[in-house]
């Protein structure tokens, strides 16, 4: 299954693709650009990737979200490059026989997506600054006119 | 041995470039690795200590004795999602 896009994310085909008649759960996750964090506007998002080592850790967190929970099907993609506010930055579709294991393990895909993962966010500011998000490492301040 | 470094993110950035090759002995680690890079590259000092390193496509910690053919990346911590 292809795990990074470049393109536009169709979520609702990726959830059309998580359904079948084994399954009375289904279980959609989207990780949308967000105009203000803490206080800061922000006008678009650069994601950047390690693509050989992305594509396995994602390969890694599908075989073990199925052998935590009885899952029927789990699709996982994530955008990389330029996104604008509102976009689709990540999706994570999981359906199962019953809800409670559907949320759990969706939830399982997007939190150790985000620790595990070579995958980075820089955030285009609106004030013409940006700024690479790395969780932990202190900020550097921001860094006019940069871009990928 | 000379091992060529790739670099990403923020850590790219700082070095100003994508790749970096570094100097060790035979049998260094990640660790030395590590403090090799914030000797070479000034700018990547700040960030070396939470430098993450990757040998293929696996995470490595600064016990993993590197190789010469070892294929290794450095980043700074991830922030998909």
């Amino acid at each position: 299954m292809q795990r990074l896009t470049e393109d536009p994310i169709d979520f609702a085909a990726l959830t059309e693709s998580v359904r079948s008649t084994d399954s009375g759960a289904v279980v959609l996750f989207l990780g949308t650009v967000r105009e203000m964090t803490e206080g800061r506007r922000t006008d678009s998002l650069d994601y950047e990737a390690f693509g050989p080592m992305a594509q396995k850790k994602l390969d890694e967190i599908e075989a073990e979200v199925r052998r935590r929970w009885p899952l029927d099907r789990v699709a996982i993609v994530h955008r990389i490059g330029r996104m604008e506010l509102g976009e689709v930055s990540v999706a994570v579709a999981v359906s199962a026989a019953h809800r409670g294991e559907a949320f759990e393990a969706a939830r399982y895909v997007i939190d150790t997506l985000k620790q595990t993962v070579p995958i980075w966010k820089k955030e285009n500011w609106h004030d013409g600054t940006s700024e690479w998000a790395h969780p932990g490492v202190e900020s550097t301040g921001s860094n006019r006119g940069t871009s990928p | 041995m000379k091992l060529d470094v790739r670099l990403f993110a923020r850590a790219r950035d700082a070095a100003g470039a994508e790749r970096i090759t570094v100097d060790l002995p035979a049998g260094a680690r990640v660790a030395d690795l590590r403090t090799a890079l914030a000797e070479q590259s000034p700018n990547l000092r700040p960030l070396a200590p939470c430098l993450l390193v990757a040998i293929g496509t696996d995470y490595a910690d600064d016990s993993v004795v590197l190789l010469p053919q070892s294929d290794v990346a450095c980043f700074p911590p991830v922030s998909g999602g």
